[in-house]
């Protein structure tokens, strides 16, 4: 058994874990730990298995193949009951015939916790997430968000330790989603709740994870915190998946003693070793100067590899500018609004730690290429 | 102007209605009202033409034996079947909802009673109770039981009547449980299962609950059927014997059209009609407001 340097223990771990129907492989030889008290969320795009892990977790779909253990048992062939942890469901799953109180209170009243004891329970949780004015309601009546807060409450008042979130907030809108996001971070961190939580949107695993599994295709992508995911993709997945916009990848062509972007002539890496790479460089990392400024100075001021603009997504804060370099499409993240106008010319430069080296064939990380920073 | 165009609109509206008028008209109000007044007139012959004598049929029907008898028949058959066929729909829906092999072919073999006429079931279930030869006595007399004439007694006959009438209903009111229970989102079940509610658990509180407007709507539909369904006694026992088997329209068919008494058959079917409708406003009225609908 793992422990790790702060001596917390692992509520999940999983071993190996494969879900396989006749002819698909859902989840292929999965295997992560779950620290008690820690909130992870598994993310990818949609299909990629990460509702299948969590139901697995949750003992609703059998294991075909490797363990899961909660708190160092092996609940792989127990019930879900047994398993002792609670879910909230994309749909919420509320009882539609029940009002709130019945809905948070049905799980205590199959284990027949005494009146008195659900009383206290259903007060303080009611309290929690806000409902102590909607107990007579029922679901019909209740707007997405107080729906939410039942199948919330609902998840909290069993005091499980453990506690399951499958796109919890999907069917909120955006405001609401934001809200809903703080609020159940701080709930989690109140109640110290062990949180595996699913969900397709990278803000939401961004925000809210102490760890991010990215899934694809049944098989784990990465696993680190949001900051490792974002700063070090191991994977041109990765890079593309985290970010919005996302990293560019952009192709290189190896030229003698290194590579250019495809269709220019500056050197941007060093590495002579490796046909087909990928350089992933964030859009915030690209500095951008611009021709006509340039021009002012001397033709020969346009700095770093030239590019010319194409389109530009001003988004209030900043400006996304989608430039065409080489036969390249680079995005470049521009603080405020830019006075830039379809076909100017510019120049690209930025500083070789901001840059990540990809094997094109493969698609993962080449740790110890040789980007250079592109200056003047 | 606008009156004219507005009476023009008038005559447009009539007459898209009016083929559905003349059909509704012929086939369901005239005859209705037709039965009403003839429930007032006394039937009449050749040498004594129908006149109008107030209640006097209906006083006649309350000092009538067989009617008090074929009621008493009737409210034995709907206390009979209604429950039984409900339950029975209700357990085979709740069964070929779940994952099984062959789903298909039991949902089907569930279904086949239903599509066959009230008639062929009668003529299938006689083969089951003729004396000596049928299935029913052939099965008894292998563990030693004596013939019996399961429809010639009558203190079998309703029973079996009853039998007949459960095993070609459930199916088809197991059709409309079934169809309830697919909208029940899979979720809830799973929600369920992880705060350890027992199967029965969940069918008592949640299942049961949730498929309360379909249950409303089998147990008019079985309510209904309790007085309309007497097919089968055409072919199996004409009400026989001794009327043990007679039911209230079976009644009202006999006096029509075996004793020619068209007035006296009218006054009870008034009084079926009634019946009827009572019990259906008190189902709405009684269930609606315990119902939980989505």
């Amino acid at each position: 058994m793992l422990h790790n340097g702060l001596g917390v223990m692992p509520a999940i771990e999983l071993r190996g874990v494969t879900k396989s129907w006749p002819g698909t492989v859902a989840v292929d030889d999965v295997s992560f730990t779950v620290d008690e008290g820690s909130f992870v969320v598994l993310l990818g795009p949609s299909g990629c298995g990460k509702s299948t892990t969590l139901r697995m977790i949750a003992g609703l779909e059998d294991v075909s193949e490797g363990a899961v253990l909660i708190n160092d048992e092996d609940m792989t062939a127990a019930t879900p009951a047994e398993r002792r942890v609670s879910m909230v469901f994309q749909s919420y799953a509320i009882f539609p015939h029940l009002n709130v109180r019945e809905n948070i209170l049905f799980g205590l009243k199959v284990r027949k916790v005494s009146a008195a004891e659900q009383t206290k329970r259903l007060d303080h949780v009611a309290g929690l997430v806000g409902l102590t004015e909607l107990l007579e309601r029922k679901p019909a009546q209740l707007s997405g968000g107080q729906r939410q807060r039942v199948a919330l409450a609902r998840a909290i008042i069993a005091e499980n330790p453990i506690c399951l979130m499958d796109e919890p907030l999907s069917n909120l809108d955006a405001k609401l989603r934001h809200e809903m996001r703080i609020e159940l971070r701080a709930l989690q961190r109140r109640l110290g709740m062990t949180v595996v939580y699913v969900t397709h949107d990278q803000t939401e695993a961004m925000s809210m994870a102490d760890h991010v599994i990215l899934m694809r295709e049944g098989c784990i992508e990465q696993n680190g915190t949001p900051g490792e995911l974002y700063d070090t993709p191991a994977t041109t997945f990765t890079a593309s998946f985290i970010g919005t916009p996302p990293m560019n990848l952009i192709a290189l062509t190896s030229v003698q003693g290194g590579a250019v972007v495809a269709g220019t002539d500056r050197m941007v890496v060093a590495d002579t070793r490796g046909e087909n790479r990928i350089l992933g460089i964030r859009p915030e990392h690209i500095i951008l100067t611009i021709a006509s400024q340039a021009r002012s100075r001397g033709k020969t001021g346009l700095k770093g590899v030239p590019a010319r603009v194409s389109s530009c997504d001003y988004l209030g804060a900043d400006t996304i500018v989608e430039a065409i370099c080489g036969d390249q499409q680079v995005l470049v993240r521009v603080p405020g609004r830019c006075a830039l106008g379809d076909g100017d010319d510019i120049g690209l430069t930025w500083s070789n730690e901001d840059v990540h080296v990809f094997d094109a064939e493969s698609g993962q990380l080449v740790p110890d290429a040789e980007p250079l920073s592109v200056a003047a | 102007m606008t009156s004219a165009r507005n009476i023009k609109n008038q005559i447009y509206g009539w007459l898209l209605l009016t083929p559905a008028a003349i059909l509704l008209i012929t086939f369901t109000h005239y005859p209705a009202f037709a039965t009403l007044a003839q429930s007032f007139f006394s039937t009449g012959t050749v040498t004594r033409p129908s006149k109008f004598i107030g209640l006097d049929n209906y006083r006649f029907m309350l000092e009538d034996q067989v009617f008090w008898k074929v009621v008493e028949n009737n409210i034995w058959y709907a206390v009979g079947t209604i429950p039984a066929s409900i339950a029975i729909a209700l357990l085979m829906a709740v069964w070929v909802n779940e994952k099984l092999p062959l789903r298909g072919l039991v949902r089907m073999s569930y279904f086949t009673p239903t599509i066959l006429p009230m008639i062929a079931v009668a003529n299938i279930w006689l083969f089951f109770y003729t004396p000596e030869i049928g299935l029913l006595d052939q099965v008894g007399a292998l563990f030693g039981f004596p013939s019996h004439n399961w429809l010639g007694d009558t203190n079998t006959v309703l029973a079996c009547i009853i039998v007949i009438t459960i095993w070609k209903e459930a199916g088809f009111f197991m059709i409309f449980y079934l169809a309830a229970l697919q909208t029940l989102p899979p979720e809830l079940e799973e929600a369920a299962k992880l705060e350890g509610a027992s199967r029965w658990t969940f069918f008592r509180r949640v299942t049961f609950p949730l498929l309360m407007p379909t249950t409303l709507f089998v147990l008019i539909n079985a309510v209904i059927n309790s007085f309309k369904l007497v097919d089968q006694l055409f072919i199996l026992t004409k009400g026989g014997p001794d009327n043990a088997s007679s039911l209230l329209l079976y009644y009202i068919y006999e006096n029509a059209f075996s004793f020619f008494d068209p007035n006296y058959a009218s006054t009870l079917t008034v009084v079926l009609l009634l019946a009827l409708a009572v019990i259906a406003i008190g189902q709405f009225v009684i269930l609606d407001k315990r119902i939980h609908y989505r």
